[in-house]
């Protein structure tokens, strides 16, 4: 057959690559502030604004990694491989295009919209409803131009890495789509679809698996590409990797209710998150030891290589993370991690081991060859290497020392069962940790400066190849299997049939979790005395999304005797039927809040929103004096209540027209009670709603209790 | 939600799980053997497909 002539187009991996950097960069550089915010909160300046609180920024900092860093990481690498493993140009220039400056807009609008305070307060999944459309529609733009790409190949089988990368395209879109149903109550304003426990259920579902097919997944085909690559030899079992994949997509969907042990949702969910977190050792530590066991007879070039360097640590982490996630699965150690900054490790040396570290070796390989030259400095790639190895460790280390230390704080008791700490005494010791944790997180930046600088150096020293050259014969129209070939290797062939494939295989998982706890009546039990939230408590509540309280505050009490102590009765799936999106929250930099209402008086929270060390001395909770000086933005209610109607509150109807009336009732109710003691402030001040909500929280519960005895 | 009542309850709802990890043990088993029957030429071929592109 006659050779066709084609070429490799360079410029997208090239715009893709430079994105990475500067993303990561900027990702990173957001992620060491939020860090010694939480050691010095002066940091906050939330005297002077309100955009750079800590609740704020963390959002920004894990949407910029994941989605801005990883994401660009992840088209780099679609981009360079994909044409250059089925022998053909990617279909459409233009498409490319659109994908890539649709995407980096929507990181734009993401961070501003982030920091303004316009969130759907589900984590890593904060973005505004005309972003999360923006989203879809570009994701089928990079999906339409990817398989286009495929079917106009000249290779006919599809090498691993292409399967990870269209498992990966088709169960991000459902995620995204699932979990981003909400109800719009207005241009950047909805309310999440579902509700409490079943929010939570989808949220976790679709976070967990987040981190599976976003930092994962497509992770893997980057490795099965690169690493051979950088290796000069091919993986070491070709066959491994299509059980690992098999095996870790289907297993990886039903992994999510491990985010939520101890929590009130079902039991049975409980354990089936577990069970699969427990299988999914395999599959991935197959995939692990497929990526190190391709070095066999090659470790001498990893001494001398800062790219192989970078591999090996990076899948070493990405094998100790798939080890402490199904650990950190088990009901008795989940004890110990959940809230605590054990989570925050865990996921950082993924982040920055695994997703970084792939990345980097990723780069230094793809360099010197777009541009035709020779990386300007292996001593400085190695020096990067050293230095953000380094910061891995400096950053992990305190992290699992604090969660240990503030764990078994937590749980003392005094020989007379009272609490033997205070939370702000435990919050206290840990400070030094986060410091240090601050301190490992520069570390790691530091590498990447050295990196930017070497990768300029580099890029200088060359000059850019627009495209490659190549010729390949294209596919035989009429194709007849060899004789010994299996059905697996039809499959290969067929790029759709692969993407339906994948999808009824994470489809499974989804569907036998979330199906049951809609349809099940049973698996909510319902509590008579829960309402739906006062005009004026939704406003407030949705003030605490605003300002991200869910990033250090959980709404979630666990059945254990210190966490009962402490914060009150454990939670109830009932208590939060009409919390749109839920507030359950991963982690405690700062007490529960489930049952907060009715604990202090109002002039308690009045102080401590204005200046939390004056109510709790050494408080590391950022000041809100904004709060005190807007006028709460009234005109917003009616949409907000007819919104929440719609997905099945039940307010009477018609009740729009006249929430605002009770609204200012309950508002000038709170004003005249901080009167009392002596603190003048009008009643249409934002922070008048904001104790309307914490006041109420936990209290329906308490309702049932005086009831009962009556 | 609102089409929570449209099924008020799955009877013996605790047996899907099981079914599905019964199929899905299957199914891996039988992926795995044939896999291992993938012909030796088939496989080298299709791993050296990264290292052929430059």
């Amino acid at each position: 057959m006659q050779l066709e002539k084609f070429y490799y187009e360079n410029k997208i991996p090239k715009l893709f690559a430079v994105a990475t950097i500067f993303w990561g960069f900027v990702g990173m550089l957001l992620g060491v502030v939020a860090a010694f915010q939480l050691a010095f909160p002066q940091l906050n300046f939330s005297e002077y604004l309100p955009y750079l609180s800590f609740g704020r920024l963390r959002p920004v900092h894990t949407n910029a990694v994941i989605f801005a860093f990883v994401g660009n990481g992840i088209f780099t690498a679609v981009y360079y491989a994909v044409p250059r493993l089925v022998k053909a140009s990617m279909w459409s220039e233009k498409l490319s295009r659109i994908h890539f400056w649709g995407w980096q807009l929507i990181i734009v609008a993401a961070a501003v919209t982030l920091l303004g305070g316009y969130t759907q307060g589900k984590e890593y999944a904060e973005l505004e409803w005309p972003i999360d459309i923006a989203i879809t529609l570009v994701w089928v733009v990079f999906g339409f131009n990817l398989f286009a790409t495929l079917f106009t190949r000249r290779e006919r089988h599809l090498y691993v890495a292409i399967w990870f990368f269209i498992a990966s395209w088709v169960t991000v879109a459902m995620l995204h789509i699932v979990n981003s149903f909400a109800m719009p109550a207005g241009l950047l304003k909805s309310y999440s679809w579902y509700a409490g426990m079943q929010d939570a259920m989808v949220q976790w579902w679709y976070g967990h698996n987040a981190v599976a097919f976003f930092l994962t997944t497509p992770y893997l085909g980057l490795m099965y590409y690169f690493l051979p690559k950088a290796a000069n030899r091919p993986v070491y079992s070709y066959r491994l990797s299509i059980v690992h994949f098999w095996s870790l997509i289907f297993l990886y969907i039903w992994a999510g209710p491990h985010h939520l042990l101890y929590t009130s949702i079902p039991q049975w969910a409980q354990s089936l998150g577990t069970v699969f977190s427990i299988m999914l050792i395999l599959p991935s530590w197959g995939g692990m030891l497929n990526g190190l066991f391709t070095l066999r007879g090659a470790w001498d070039k990893v001494r001398e290589d800062p790219i192989l360097k970078f591999f090996v640590v990076g899948v070493t982490a990405y094998g100790m993370s798939t080890f402490e996630g199904p650990m950190l699965s088990l009901k008795n150690v989940n004890a110990i991690s959940h809230y605590s900054d054990w989570t925050v490790a865990h996921v950082h040396i993924g982040a920055l081991g695994w997703n970084g570290f792939m990345t980097f070796g990723m780069l230094y390989w793809l360099f010197p060859r777009l541009y035709k030259t020779k990386l300007f400095s292996t001593k400085l790639a190695s020096t990067h290497f050293w230095i953000s190895t380094l910061g891995i460790i400096l950053y992990a280390v305190p992290m699992y020392w604090s969660a240990f230390r503030s764990y078994f704080m937590m749980k003392a008791f005094t020989p007379e069962g009272q609490l033997q700490y205070t939370f702000i005494d435990i919050i206290h010791t840990v400070i030094p940790f986060y410091i240090l944790r601050g301190v490992g997180g520069t570390l790691y930046l530091v590498g990447v400066v050295v990196m930017i600088y070497n990768i300029w150096k580099t890029v200088k020293s060359g000059s850019f190849v627009e495209r490659e050259e190549a010729e390949a014969a294209p596919l035989a129209p009429a194709y007849t299997a060899p004789k010994n070939s299996i059905w697996h290797s039809f499959i290969e062939r067929k790029p759709i049939l692969l993407l339906v494939l994948s999808l009824v295989v994470v489809g499974i998982g989804g569907i036998i979790e979330l199906i049951p706890t809609f349809l099940v009546k049973s698996n909510v039990p319902t509590i008579a005395s829960v309402q739906p939230y006062t005009p004026l408590e939704l406003q407030g509540r949705d003030i605490y999304i605003r300002e991200g309280c869910y990033n250090c505050h959980s709404q979630q009490i666990r059945p254990f005797r210190y966490e009962v102590a402490r914060y009150g009765e454990y939670s109830k799936a009932g208590e939060s039927v009409y919390d749109h999106p839920f507030q359950w929250g991963s982690k405690r930099t700062g007490p529960d809040l489930a049952r907060i209402g009715g604990k202090y008086p109002d002039s308690w929270h009045f102080y401590h929103m204005l200046e939390p060390v004056s109510m709790a001395p050494g408080s590391i909770m950022p000041a809100y004096p904004f709060m005190f000086s807007k006028d709460l933005d009234i005109s917003t209610t009616r949409s907000k209540i007819h919104a929440m109607r719609n997905m099945g509150v039940p307010y009477p109807d018609g009740y729009e027209a006249t929430a605002n009336d009770d609204l200012k009732k309950q508002a000038q109710a709170i004003a005249d009670n901080l009167k009392k003691d002596k603190i003048d402030i009008e009643s249409s001040k934002e922070i008048i709603a904001v104790i309307a909500y914490l006041q109420r929280l936990g209290k329906d519960i308490k309702a049932e209790k005086v009831t009962a005895q009556q | 939600m609102k089409y929570q009542t449209y099924l008020e309850q799955i009877n013996g709802v605790e047996i899907y799980p099981i079914i599905s990890l019964v199929i899905f043990f299957t199914f891996f088993v039988a992926t795995t053997m044939w896999i291992f029957s993938k012909s030796k030429e088939e496989i080298e071929y299709e791993e050296r497909l990264p290292l052929e592109d430059q």
